[in-house]
């Protein structure tokens, strides 16, 4: 492989699964938290996607590179299917809520306590 | 394993059956629900109970087959699968049967109610019979995302709704760590079958000194952080107290009990596969443990809603379950110390009895849409439903560990099995915990048999046929496991070990 190094592929999905999980934390709408858990998502489809391409690995001489090769690539289709399955269920839910309370702030969603 | 012809490994049909049958009950409940007449659910529980049944059929007709791996790896064939499965379906089909005349009082009878259920328990079950985390991911999140509806499920109830909110955000946010923890395992390892894991670690010596297993440490960790926030370890426990208390009481159960058995199940899995690192994640499960255990039994001591102590103390038993895991796991690695996972199944089937029979019993007092869940709600049960409150106090001393409960035996398993793994210490923890732990189910229990009510009685629903067989095998269950320990363990162990068994016994026999 030519050109872009595997480290750079890794490197911008760490950050972007770093910001990902920030944001999870930090933020207080509950559509930004979503957003930023699909960024922690695509981060692992990133990853998967870089050691896709970059296949070598000590195993290599046992298991087939072909195999490997397709593993990430499938990981990454299976994911996506999931995550937009959590859309569905998760705006649905977010609607709901907005639709009884006229907002969706998360600090404000505390009757569940103690 | 990459032949250039297309023709497909054979496919063992007769190991997915199981998996297959549940799936298609629940399909099957779909439809009557959209042909059915609207007022009531009646069919739609037969066709789910039946179903259910034909499935756990499933899997005894799987039961002496050998362990194999079928689907190119994707799903493992063997007894601890098959257990585990047969602990789901138990599960769902007990949820079934009480959930109908609770669902009525509370004004949601909603025939999606139980596909939804049957399609959740058919992620579990994914889960616990693959050995491939991609695999278990998607059964994880098909668990996750019928859960997350059924949480929500009246949602015109602002606790539900937040309970449900709370799940979905964690719980993909678990999610997220856990995918990215397996990309970082497939990247170190090139597979994302966990025995790459053990493969790699065999090939350590011949490997230039700077390859990353830091890599594969750091993938570990996070499928771990997935896990623990799947079967609600400390610190990622925070979830469970709130969504616990917001989900509709026979969702509650139902998430107690069968999320927790494919998590840990699964668990198990993953670090069989990865056991060759264990000096790496033993010690960090055991401060989990520890702390699970604590703050658990320590925080439900202070509640006053009885769904948030059932719920804390849900947290306290998963501690109990990881110890059970932890002396396990640390038995492999020792010469002199066999130990199967007859103690962490075994557990799994007294936890999910006691805490299913105990959500079902709590239902009762929902009435007319409304549910109050205080502990000063259940003032006067007994003399309105003596038997669910008699097989109450056989769950309370089932949880707490008073003898010949299957709590008890199972927490007595777990305290001879961290001996027998020299943490002794751990298990001392676990005594301690489990004497703080009678003090609030005691309160449970003065509620309901001593107290009574003191200004407007309580009312409460009717006991409908379904919420007295729930609660009569949950009980029964507790005491048969307690009384047959031995039958039940041999059954529940790999036919392996059986044939050594009975290729020592004969000696002995003659010698009579």
């Amino acid at each position: 492989m030519e050109g872009i190094p595997l480290a750079a592929y890794l490197s911008l999905g760490a950050v972007m699964f770093a910001i990902g999980a920030l944001g999870v934390v930090i933020r207080r709408n509950p559509i930004v938290i979503f957003m930023c858990i699909e960024l922690m998502l695509n981060a692992a489809n990133l990853t998967f996607l870089a050691f896709a391409r970059y296949h070598e690995t000590p195993l290599s001489r046992i298991i087939d590179p072909n195999d490997t090769y397709m593993t990430g690539q499938m990981a990454v289709i299976f994911v996506m299917a999931v995550a937009a399955a959590e859309v569905a269920i998760g705006l649905g839910i977010i609607m709901a809520i907005f639709r009884s309370r006229e907002e969706i702030d998360v600090d404000k969603l505390n009757l569940l306590r103690g | 394993m990459s032949d250039t012809n297309l023709t497909p490994a054979p496919i063992d049909w007769m190991a997915l059956l199981p998996i297959i049958g549940v799936t298609a009950t629940g399909v099957i409940a779909m439809i009557i629900e959209m042909i059915r007449p609207r007022q009531t659910n009646n069919a739609i529980v037969w066709c789910c109970l039946i179903g259910l049944g034909v499935s756990a059929y499933f899997v005894l007709a799987n039961w002496s087959r050998p362990a194999e791996e079928t689907f190119g790896g994707l799903f493992m064939n063997d007894r601890f699968g098959q257990v585990t499965q047969l602990l789901l379906i138990g599960v769902a089909f007990i949820t079934v049967l009480f959930s109908e005349g609770y669902l009525r009082e509370k004004r949601v009878p909603f025939g999606e109610y139980y596909p939804l259920v049957l399609w959740s328990t058919v992620g579990g079950m994914i889960m616990v019979a693959t050995r491939d985390l991609l695999i278990l991911f998607l059964g994880l999140e098909v668990l996750s995302i019928a859960l997350y509806v059924l949480a929500g499920l009246k949602s015109g109830e602002k606790r539900s709704q937040e309970a449900a909110l709370k799940y979905f955000l964690l719980g993909a946010f678990a999610s997220g760590f856990m995918l990215y923890g397996i990309a970082l395992i497939y990247g170190a390892t090139g597979t994302t079958h966990v025995t790459g894991i053990g493969e790699l670690y065999a090939l350590r010596e011949t490997l230039v000194d700077r390859y990353p297993f830091n890599v594969l440490y750091a993938g570990i960790g996070m499928v771990t952080v997935g896990f623990a926030f799947k079967a609600a370890l400390v610190p990622f426990h925070m979830w469970t107290p709130d969504v616990y208390h917001g989900a509709p009481t026979s969702v509650t159960g139902f998430m107690a009990a069968g999320s927790k058995i494919a998590a840990f199940a699964a668990l198990i899995r993953f670090l069989d596969g990865a056991m060759d690192l264990s000096s790496v994640w033993l010690p960090v499960l055991t401060v989990l443990a520890v702390l699970t255990m604590f703050l658990g039994n320590l925080v439900a001591l202070v509640q006053r809603d009885a769904k948030r102590i059932l719920a804390y103390s849900s947290i306290a038993h998963a501690g109990y379950l990881l110890v059970a895991v932890i002396a396990y796991s640390k038995a492999q690695g020792m010469f002199d110390v066999e130990i199967g996972y007859g103690t962490v199944i075994y557990y799994l089937l007294a936890y999910g009895a006691m805490t299913l029979g105990s959500f079902a019993v709590l239902s009762l007092t929902a009435r007319g849409g409304r549910e109050g869940t205080l502990l000063e709600d259940f003032h006067g049960l007994w003399r309105r439903a003596p038997f669910p409150a008699a097989m109450m106090l056989i769950f309370m001393a089932s949880l707490a560990g008073v003898p010949l409960t299957g709590g008890f035996v199972g927490k007595l398993l777990i305290f001879k099995d961290a001996i027998a793994v020299d943490m002794l210490w751990l298990a001392l923890v676990l005594a301690v915990n489990s004497v703080i732990s009678v003090f609030y189910y005691l309160r449970i229990v003065l509620a309901i048999v001593v107290r009574e009510p003191d200004l407007h009685p309580t009312r409460f629903a009717a006991v409908n046929p379904g919420l007295f067989a729930a609660c009569g095998i949950c009980g029964f269950l507790l005491i048969w496991i307690a009384v047959a320990v031995d039958p039940f363990m041999k059954w529940i162990s790999p036919p392996e070990q059986h044939a050594i068994e009975l290729r020592e016994s004969p000696p002995e026999s003659s010698v009579e």
